[in-house]
């Protein structure tokens, strides 16, 4: 295993080494290798852009620009393909709504289906600070105040004076 | 009575759970009910010079089952396809998804044949347009071109006699 495991240290560093000389050879660019996938970047940003707003139907934790699942790539074509065609973000997620529903958009849109949703956690929070607020009331009023008798306050004032004066200091 | 407030809602937490644990998260609610089947225009798969349209079956109820050769669940669903063909109670036409000619062919030379015909969609294309997110997947489609159901998953013998047949036969009317 350890052997395995150096040699291929071995063959990795003469592949970095090889890359290096090529790269240093008149004319030839290391960064001509990473292309974008199509040929218009611009576009590709729109596309990874818009994506990254949709899920992908297979994973559906994943955007639709995370996904590597095959139904994943057709859409992001089909979104390329429109917006080639000059289609705005708008009429595209207009297209996959209304085929695969208001499910395909990764942010949830506020509407009633999704009140419960969007407003659920802040009218618990309400819930909780009108429970907590009648608990403190509540306790409160139990609280009596007992004034101390002469005799406590003649205990506490010997107890206090039993204390070291390193420690009060 | 200091207990009833947690139990209670105890009690709404566990409905809420059991509705939603107990729910596919895979089912995604169509969004095409009721709304006209998308239109296409797909080679046929044993004649690709026959270029067939939903409009070719206006006039009929007819079902459209997404399948491929690749697609394991589709191989699961295929018997129960021939037997809804030998039947004869509704017309099944496929739509072979994201294949290859010779393989569809193959599986349908190996299992039988339960379509009327096939319309290939190698590309993905079409899937795209009835919002299909994986095969096999069913839709059921009415005489005006109308989608009216679909069963996002094999179809079983449940489904089809409490939910298809019923459709199909007041469809039919």
């Amino acid at each position: 295993m350890f052997c395995d495991h150096h040699t291929n240290i071995l063959k990795t560093k003469r592949f970095f080494l090889s890359l290096v000389l090529l790269a240093s050879l008149p004319g030839f660019s290391l960064a001509k290798e990473a292309a974008p996938a199509s040929a218009d970047p611009v576009l590709e940003e729109r596309v990874m852009k818009l994506s990254k707003e949709l899920r992908c139907l297979v994973c559906q934790n994943e955007t639709l620009a995370d996904s590597r699942a095959d139904l994943a790539e057709d859409l992001r074509n089909q979104i390329r393909e429109q917006m080639k065609a000059g289609k705005s973000d708008k009429e595209i997620i207009a297209y996959l709504t209304a085929r695969y529903g208001k499910f395909i958009l990764y942010n949830p849109p506020i509407d009633p289906t999704t009140y419960l949703l969007w407003f659920g956690p802040f009218v618990l929070l309400l819930g909780g600070l009108v429970v907590l607020f009648r608990y403190v009331k509540q306790r409160r009023e139990l609280i009596v105040e007992q004034p101390l008798s002469a005799d406590d306050r003649l205990r506490a004032e010997a107890l206090l004076k039993t204390v070291p004066d390193k420690e009060t200091a | 009575m200091k207990y009833v407030i947690p139990l209670a809602l105890f009690v709404v937490l566990v409905v809420f759970l059991a509705i939603g644990l107990g729910r596919d998260p895979h089912v995604v609610p169509s969004a095409l009910i009721d709304k006209p089947a998308p239109d296409f225009a797909l080679p046929e798969l044993r004649d690709p010079t026959k270029i067939v349209s939903p409009k070719d079956m206006r006039g009929k109820v007819w079902l459209l089952n997404v399948w491929g050769s690749w697609c394991v669940a589709c191989r699961e669903e295929h018997p129960f396809l021939i037997e809804i063909a030998r039947s004869g109670a509704v017309p099944i036409y496929g739509l072979s998804w994201k294949d290859k000619r010779e393989d569809a062919l193959a599986v349908l030379g190996e299992l039988g044949d339960p379509y009327v015909l096939n319309l290939s969609d190698f590309d993905g294309r079409v899937a795209i347009d009835y919002g299909i997110t994986g095969a096999p997947e069913t839709y059921l489609i009415d005489k005006n071109g109308v989608i009216r159901y679909k069963e996002p998953g094999q179809l079983t013998p449940e489904i089809m006699k409490d939910k298809i047949l019923p459709l199909v036969a007041e469809l039919n009317r």
